[in-house]
């Protein structure tokens, strides 16, 4: 496989660095602290044309490859899992209309995600509804030419301030995705302090009371909300969450290289034993490990491989195994400084264990995983069966 | 590209989600339990990248994707090879 970079994406690798560098890392631990994200750093990484990313030049983004957003989203984890999310998001929302709306869906909201007048929210998961998404409890009913929503959705990133959200419901038995704006008749929202991670990434409750959504904010058709809107946004969101976690677990890594060069104990650097050489040996290969899959997802992406979902769950699933352990040796290596909030690795710990739950749970990605190897075993086995059939005919 | 060629393309995807369990081609995909969302955009990808065109919005329909025969017209169909099976 090759996974050499193309000059421009080299150059806006560099150019994400940079960014993240100068504008993210030095403020993240304190937008943590508030649990905010400015809404000026929101509009700048949107005038930079990087939070519609994916929008395709034809309705006025600047259509990124599938590395180019991969290597964006590797940089954005590693200055804040927070801003991240909200990257995932709106990729997912951007994904939702461009793959499953009509012409005058994406024509009509495609441009504004793109310049980030519009930011978009997935609403999905309800009080009572997580991992088994399918069943949603929130109710869509078609009276006179428009949708009547009745429902509540909980832990919705940027759900305090996105004004576009992917809400999914029942329809007469029918799995429905619908575009809701903020501003409808009936909709509100309440902020959601107090997480563990992701603290700034601004999550709130999402109540639909009665919310009146035209007819024509219907995504795909009646049937195929959850299967086929949803499950292109979630590949989507995995996608970028496995970057993600290559950039999250890339800052602890380098916070703690740096760390163990300076901290001496013994009468030498921490660098200098072995056993915290050992640990950061493992994280560095660990690492690698997980940037091979997410080259290998990102290819099968750009080619459009039916592959590409297993993949995308397979590398999800390890870079946010990877990034929890990274993380948590990154801490140790750093003793009682690490579990300061004057130093980013406790953030980025705290980051990761989210980063094992959203997207679908790693309980989840190791169910579909596993079925997928049956699957494997089972084609393999006939092939088998077949050639010796085929060699006893001979 | 036949519809002859499309149908055996078309089983054999399917048959990889299956077990090793053989499938019939008008048999009701849906009927077996074995279409989940993932299944579902695999197969939306296989279509397109296999057929050569994108399934869209409009193709949404179960009656496209209820068997075996039944991708294998609809792939017919949006490929312009006209009445088939
Ligand atoms: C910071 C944050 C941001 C989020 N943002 C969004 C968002 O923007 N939009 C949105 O819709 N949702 C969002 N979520 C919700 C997230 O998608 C869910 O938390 C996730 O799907 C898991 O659902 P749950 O928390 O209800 O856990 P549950 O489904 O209740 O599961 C609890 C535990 O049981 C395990 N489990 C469940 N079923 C099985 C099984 N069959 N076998 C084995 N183990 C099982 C799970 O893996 C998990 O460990 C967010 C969550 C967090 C924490």
């Amino acid at each position: 496989m090759d996974i050499e970079l193309t000059a421009e994406q080299e150059a806006a690798r560099g150019q994400f660095r940079d960014f993240v560098e100068r504008r993210l890392m030095p403020y993240a631990d304190e937008y943590d602290r508030q649990e905010e994200m400015p809404a000026g750093l929101i509009g700048e990484v949107a005038e930079l044309g990087y939070l519609g990313g994916l929008v395709p030049e034809q309705y006025g983004g600047v259509g990124m490859d599938s590395i180019t957003w991969g290597l964006l989203c590797e940089e954005i984890g590693r200055g804040s899992a927070s801003l991240l999310s909200l990257f995932t998001v709106q990729g997912m929302v951007i994904q939702s209309i461009l793959k499953w709306g009509n012409e005058d869906q994406r024509q009509d909201w495609l441009p504004r995600l793109a310049t980030g007048e519009i930011i978009g929210g997935f609403a999905l998961t309800e009080p009572n509804v997580g991992s088994n998404a399918s069943s949603v409890e929130t109710r869509a009913t078609l009276i006179d030419g428009h949708w009547r929503l009745h429902g509540q959705k909980r832990w919705i990133s940027f759900g305090q301030v996105s004004n576009l959200f992917v809400v999914f419901a029942q329809s007469e038995g029918k799995s429905v995705a619908l575009l809701v704006e903020r501003d409808c008749q009936g909709f509100s929202t309440k902020p959601i302090t107090g997480m563990l991670g992701f603290r700034s990434a601004m999550l709130a409750d999402i109540f639909l009371d009665g919310c009146k959504v035209p007819q024509a904010h219907l995504l795909g058709r009646a049937g195929f909300g959850f299967s086929h809107v949803g499950g292109a946004a979630l590949d989507q969101g995995r996608y970028s969450i496995a970057w993600g976690c290559l950039g999250l677990a890339q800052g602890a890594l380098d916070a703690s290289l740096a760390y163990s060069g300076q901290r001496r104990q013994f009468g030498k650097p921490l660098k200098e034993h072995q056993l915290i050489q050992e640990l950061l040996a493992d994280m560095i290969t660990q690492i690698q490990a997980a940037r091979m899959l997410c080259y290998r997802a990102a290819s099968l992406k750009q080619r459009g491989e039916p592959s590409l979902i297993m993949e995308t769950s397979i590398a999800k699933y390890f870079a946010s195994r990877m990034a929890a352990k990274v993380s948590a040796d990154a801490v140790q290596i750093h003793g009682a400084n690490g579990c300061s909030d004057q130093y980013p690795v406790q953030r980025y710990l705290r980051d990761a264990k989210i980063m094992e739950i959203i997207e679908g749970s790693n309980q989840m990605q190791q169910i579909i995983i596993a079925k997928h190897g049956y699957q494997e075993h089972a084609v393999k086995q006939q092939r088998l069966a077949q050639s010796k059939d085929d060699g006893g005919e001979a | 590209m036949n519809f002859e060629e499309i149908a055996v393309k078309s089983h054999e995807f399917v048959s990889q989600y299956l077990n090793g369990a053989e499938v019939g081609r008008e048999v009701d995909l849906f009927a077996t339990g074995m279409v989940n969302s993932l299944f579902a955009m695999q197969l939306v990808l296989f279509v397109e990248r296999e057929f050569g065109f994108a399934v869209d919005n409009e193709d949404l329909d179960y009656d496209n994707f209820r068997s075996i025969n039944a991708i294998a017209d609809f792939a017919g169909r949006k490929l312009g090879l006209g009445a088939t099976a």
